[in-house]
């Protein structure tokens, strides 16, 4: 055919779009705010074989690789002759859909003249499935809630109402839930009927040639851009705060000529409370991270995706096994692109930013139990702040901005609408951006109290307390995050459980980035631009960039 | 306005041209002109505009009883950043809001993403002390001792104008009020924008760049709008000026000077009306808007004559077409999706050496390769003279000589050879990508909005809109297009379609369970009253229509859902209605309802006008002819991608009734029509042009 490269380009096109709207149906439809404020949401198309041809940009990095791995073993657990038009499988297992009990994935055979010719696959993040709930205070995944292993959850069309009522019976939001598993299905079956009408408007009758042409376009453009990189093994350890004993990221990355390997030998074993990383997930993070410096404008499908292997000890915290707890695992998660950072620094100066605050500054907030016995007001907050990213080679870091993840930042005016607190305080805060000839992101200063005569209780799992990000390349560290109450109190560590009481402040600042370059570097129309606008105080301007007026 | 047997002048001055239309009665149009524009003094093109189809229709200014105006000026001083110095007041404690905003990063993937300019640097962030809670009671008075040093900070900042944003100043707006009164105590000449008066909803950081962006354009325009109205006047018009407005009506320029945000966008706002318009006129209640020009390509949704509205859009977007990229502007407005695709998009290969189209374009300087005007990338436009549809001779009412040879040689060393193809087929691929873009971007604009494009009419304007409509509908499973006469100044032709009105959104949250109804009408009739003076300026003696709608959701959900109120004091019987009503919208767009979830709402609307004249009906066809084409041109088949004969016509001696099959080009002076091989082209009784698919959907 004389223009079928371009043909096939086009469905390519359309295979993106087909995912996009996807993707938008269900965050439209979902009831967790994660996935409201976040898109924490996934959506993806794969061949008849498993493979991901296409998959929608989301919100968060968390699902990129896990989604393409989860179908893969749905598609070998379950086989190809028993699957009739209408079925859809599911499972919530951490260790192969996405990291926590909280993502569901959901898988559906796509039919073409009876038979299947691919699978559209989504995931989700659903409010709560019991247990402790959200939080890093499990001792084991039992504690942490309800795991579905994979199953059918829609047979020919009928969903499995047993099944719907086991989640539901297990949750404290079964409402939501029920919602959030009918938008999960309702995705699922829009993607495949998409699938089927491209199919018949192209005239195709499979998937194969076109599949094959995305993933080897795909895989060969990300193997030109790993093969203009500088080969060899560069090494990097992280130290991280932890939950009450500070740990050790290792890794060891390994660029060759088709291939990237990432290795996580040497990293701390595993934490008592949740906040262990499945392997799938920490890979998510890492190669994002990857991805942002190399080929970052190659679609994620199988072939972009499989030159970037990962890999960890087993029971290390960022390969964690059953029956490890692992609710809060994108706190270390989303310190993974610094430690992937670290290694591909060395091989790239030029093109690899400081590290950030990072691990976003969540701010769980709710009403104390005995609220509803004093006719006090029962509410949910799930507030998320962030601190400032790394200073880039050549630009300054993004203060409060949201990296690794895509989350949204909260507005202060919906909040105090819907929930019993007041802030007095949201602003950046000066001198929190690491030094250097670029400049670190600031991070913020928040005060919130209660608005009426409640307490309220917080649930914190930040990082970046006791251990800043830090600058490179005579770059100085960011500061690190605060939280107290009052601004006289003690500082507290990030991880558990506060409460806070009517009348006193929480008072919580985000991390700043890390530095780039000496400080002495800095422009100087730079730094007077940073001490005018308050960013950078005088005093800071003399002892971090020896400033003299 | 009302006078059926008046004249009536729209000017629309957009970027490159100033369209010009002078109707008689309700629609009959007795003149239309295309001017360039005169960006540095815009009323010299306009007047040379309405001078010309004045002398073109013999008549003279005092025969003129209404003049609705547009323009692009506010939205090129925000692009072009050629506003005020503004500075900003926030509630203390809140002073990085603007740099803050929602903590994210607009696209995923860019390390070294630069966030977008939001006019307003840190230095000139103020804040004053005072503080509001979310109900409007006063927790900590205004610092009333505080403003002497704001005068000084704003003098020191040499700043002529400000934007106030205190916490929750929509739900309780004295602070805001007497803040103003005691700057301008102090600086009488300073121009302030309050941001309870320029859009008053809950969320500080949209609500703030909003009243930024109002206070940035305040000044040039209201030095434009006053020294535009003097010029009519001299010229001897004699009636008031309308301005459009974003969200599809018509206010006075008085209204227009103390909220020119308002005006952002409204240029587009012209087209969709029309489309309505002609929606209503042949009766057809799902339809889509398709107005492809040189730079850009829009698409709106239009059910039961109504245009899809939006309460928020981005302006100056720092990567054009990505979403979150821009400047948040919270009013209300006519929703469209805009996307980089127009004849003077840019085809160009990636790394993986896929073909792209756009965003970049040649624009109309130096424009498309074949223009001989020295653009030398190819565009879609050349790709367009390539397959033959475009005839080299009769482009632009053969004002402009198109080099067919340069178009190719353009399609050819920038794609063709690069890929391994003839030139050709190159051209045939760009158009696919382009017109593909188009048609995902409307998918996903229905996809987002709960709705479907299949079973739409297409109404298709603007200068390519009627050449590529047809491939964009194929792609998007429309099979029935009318391209409307005139289509080239579509939006002029709306603007004298739309009403006087003012839309007012304001924040006041409540669950459906604990709706104070008494508190609600009360807020309704403030609502009410502020409508109802800016509407009776522009319209004194009309009787008003009024709309009422809340915008509701389940808790926990952040889409929210627009539900249509009773235009009436509400009573407990509204409030089951209300829920119901939310329920069956919502089964509409997401198949089932969620039983037992709390129902909220945390905005509420109102819009007041003055009716327009009906919209004649019309039994739009009559039995009627195949016609011959007078001559025919080579054109490379859209769909087969083979050389073949196309018939040409005249647009102009087309008569009712005329089937014309496809493979055609319906040639007019500002456009053509190319009816491809699936297609058949049939025309109304009042001209307009019917294509209707006859094949099973395939591309």
């Amino acid at each position: 055919m004389r223009t079928s490269q371009t043909r096939l380009q086009v469905m390519w096109n359309r295979l993106l779009a087909v995912v996009e709207e996807q993707g938008q149906a269900l965050v439209r439809a979902a009831f967790s705010p994660i996935v409201r404020e976040c898109g924490d949401i996934s959506a993806g198309i794969f061949d008849f074989h498993g493979r991901m041809v296409a998959q929608a940009v989301t919100g968060t990095p968390g699902h990129i690789n896990t989604m393409a791995e989860a179908v893969k073993t749905l598609r070998t657990r379950f086989p190809i002759q028993d699957m009739k038009p209408g079925d859809i499988y599911m499972t919530n297992d951490p260790w192969i859909a996405s990291g926590h009990l909280n993502d569901f994935l959901l898988m559906m055979p796509v039919f073409f003249d009876d038979k299947v010719v691919g699978f559209t696959s989504c995931t989700s993040h659903l409010v709560d499935l019991g247990g402790l709930g959200m939080g890093p205070e499990g001792s084991d995944i039992y504690d942490e809630g309800l795991l579905i292993p994979p199953c059918k959850l829609v047979d020919e069309g009928k969903v499995n109402n047993l099944l719907l009522e086991i989640v539901k019976a297990n949750s404290r939001e079964p409402i939501a839930n029920e919602g959030d598993i009918y938008a999960l299905i309702a995705c699922c079956e829009a993607g495949a009927a998409r699938l089927h009408q491209m199919m018949v408007e192209f005239g195709l009758k499979d998937l194969y040639e076109l599949s094959d042409y995305v993933i080897e376009t795909s895989r060969r453009g990300t193997i030109e851009a790993i093969s203009e990189l500088p080969s060899g093994t560069w090494r990097h350890v992280l130290k991280v705060d932890g939950y009450g004993a500070e740990i050790e990221l290792h890794a060891s990355l390994t660029i060759a000529k088709d291939h990237l390997l990432l290795d996580f030998s040497g990293t701390s074993g595993c934490s008592d409370k949740g906040i262990n990383v499945p392997l799938n997930y920490a890979a998510a993070y890492s190669v994002f991270a990857l991805r942002c410096i190399i080929g970052p404008d190659i679609p994620n499908n199988a072939g972009s995706l499989a030159p970037f292997q990962v890999t960890g000890p087993k029971g290390c915290i960022l390969n964690a096994q059953p029956p490890a707890p692992v609710a809060m695992r994108h706190t270390l998660g989303q310190m993974t692109p610094d430690l992937v950072f670290g290694c591909l620094s060395q091989a790239l100066p030029e093109l690899v930013p400081a590290e950030g605050a990072s691990c976003m500054y969540d701010l769980p907030l709710r009403n104390v139990p005995e609220a509803p016995d004093l006719g006090d007001k029962q509410f949910a907050l799930e507030l998320v702040f962030n601190g400032g990213t790394g200073a880039r080679p050549t630009l300054d870091g993004l203060s409060a901005t949201a990296f690794p993840s895509g989350v949204w930042g909260s507005q202060i005016e919906t909040t105090e609408s819907v929930a019993p607190v007041l802030f007095h305080r949201r602003e950046f805060r000066p001198d929190s951006g690491g030094a250097g000839r670029f400049r670190g992101g600031l991070g913020q200063h928040i005060e919130i109290s209660a608005s009426s005569d409640q307490d309220f209780l917080v649930f914190l799992s930040v990082e970046r307390i006791l251990n800043p990000a830090k600058g490179r390349y005579g770059g100085q560290d960011g500061a690190a995050g605060r939280v107290r109450i009052g601004r006289s109190g003690e500082e507290l560590p990030g991880k558990g459980e506060l409460r806070v009481k009517a009348g006193e402040t929480l008072v919580f600042e985000t991390p700043g980035g890390g530095g780039y370059g000496a400080p002495q570097d800095r422009c100087r129309n730079a730094l007077s631009w940073d001490i005018e606008a308050g960013l950078v105080s005088a005093d800071a301007a003399k002892s971090s960039y020896g400033d003299t007026p | 306005m009302s006078n059926d047997s008046g004249l009536r002048l729209a000017i629309d001055i957009g970027g490159t041209f100033t369209d010009t239309v002078l109707i008689q009665g309700p629609s009959q149009i007795l003149a239309t002109t295309k001017t360039p524009t005169t960006p540095d003094q815009p009323a010299v093109g306009a007047i040379e505009g309405a001078r010309s189809v004045l002398k073109e229709a013999g008549r003279d200014w005092s025969q003129i009883n209404g003049m609705i105006h547009g323009t692009t000026l506010a939205t090129n001083a925000l692009i072009e950043r050629r506003g005020a110095r503004v500075a900003t007041v926030t509630t203390e404690g809140f002073r990085d809001i603007l740099e803050i905003g929602y903590e994210r990063r607009y696209s995923q993937y860019a390390i070294n993403l630069v966030k977008p300019d939001l006019l307003v640097p840190r230095t000139r962030a103020l804040t004053i002390g005072g503080r509001v809670d979310a109900h409007g009671k006063e927790l900590t008075q205004l610092d009333e001792g505080a403003v002497l040093r704001l005068v000084a900070d704003l003098q020191r900042l040499n700043c002529k104008a400000v934007a106030i944003c205190l916490m929750h100043s929509y739900a309780n707006p004295a602070q805001e009020l007497r803040l103003r009164a005691l700057l301008t105590e102090n600086v009488p000449d300073l121009v302030v924008s309050l941001s309870h008066e320029v859009s008053p909803e809950a969320r500080e950081f949209d609500r703030l760049c909003t009243t930024v962006a109002n206070a940035y354009i305040q000044p040039l325009m209201g030095k434009y709008l006053a020294d535009f109205k003097a010029r009519f006047a001299a010229e001897g018009l004699k009636c008031p000026i309308l301005m459009m407005t974003a969200g599809g009506g018509m206010t006075t320029v008085e209204t227009a000077a103390r909220l020119p945000i308002r005006l952002v966008e409204s240029g587009p706002a012209g087209g969709a009306i029309l489309a309505s318009q002609i929606a209503e006129e042949v009766d057809v209640r799902k339809v889509l808007s398709f107005d492809m020009g040189g730079t850009t390509a829009k698409l709106c949704l239009i059910d039961d004559f109504r245009p899809q509205t939006a309460r928020k859009f981005e302006i100056s977007r720092a990567e054009r077409f990505i979403k979150g990229s821009g400047m948040p502007v919270r009013i209300p407005v006519i929703e469209m999706i805009e996307i980089g695709a127009g004849g003077g998009s840019i085809a160009s290969l990636d790394r993986l050496n896929r073909l792209c189209v756009g965003p970049q374009s040649a624009g109309s300087d130096p424009g498309p390769a074949g223009f001989g005007k020295g653009g030398i990338n190819p565009t879609v436009t050349d790709a367009d003279i390539s397959q033959g549809y475009i005839d080299p001779d009769r482009f632009a009412e053969g004002r402009l000589q198109v080099d067919r040879a340069a178009s190719d040689r353009s399609v050819s060393a920038h794609i063709g050879s690069r890929l391994s193809m003839e030139t050709d087929d190159a051209a045939f691929a760009i158009s696919e990508i382009v017109d593909e873009n188009m048609a995902s971007a409307g998918r996903m604009h229905a996809v987002e909005s709960g709705k479907d494009l299949s079973a739409r009419l297409m109404i298709a304007f603007g200068g390519n809109g009627p050449l590529h409509a047809t491939r964009v509908a194929r792609r998007s499973q429309v099979r029935r297009i009318l391209i409307p006469r005139d289509p080239g100044v579509g939006s002029a032709v709306g603007f004298l379609f739309a009403p006087v009105s003012f839309e007012i959104v304001r924040s006041f949250y409540t669950t459906i369970d604990s709706l104070d109804l008494f508190k609600l009408n009360s807020f309704f009739a403030d609502l009410y009253d502020e409508a109802e003076e800016v509407v009776r300026a522009g319209a004194p003696d009309a009787t008003l229509r009024t709309r009422r709608v809340a915008f509701m959701r389940y808790h926990g959900q952040g889409h929210e859902i627009e539900v249509e109120l009773p235009n009436r004091t509400l009573t407990f019987d509204d409030l089951e209605n209300l829920r119901s009503d939310f329920e069956s919208e919502y089964i509409g767009q997401f198949k089932r309802i969620v039983p037992g979830m709390t129902i909220e709402v945390l905005n509420w609307g109102l819009t007041v006008s003055a009716p327009v004249p009906a919209p004649l009906k019309h039994t739009n066809m009559i039995e009627g002819q195949p016609v011959d084409a007078w001559e025919t041109r080579d054109i490379l088949c859209d769909i087969s991608g083979v050389w073949c004969k196309a018939g040409v016509f005249e647009r102009s001696a087309l008569k009712p009734g005329d089937i014309v099959s496809g493979p055609a080009l319906i040639v007019e002076p500002q456009t053509t029509t190319f009816v491809s091989a699936d297609f058949t082209a049939q025309i109304d009784t009042v001209g307009n042009i019917w294509l209707t698919g006859t094949q099973e959907i395939r591309t």
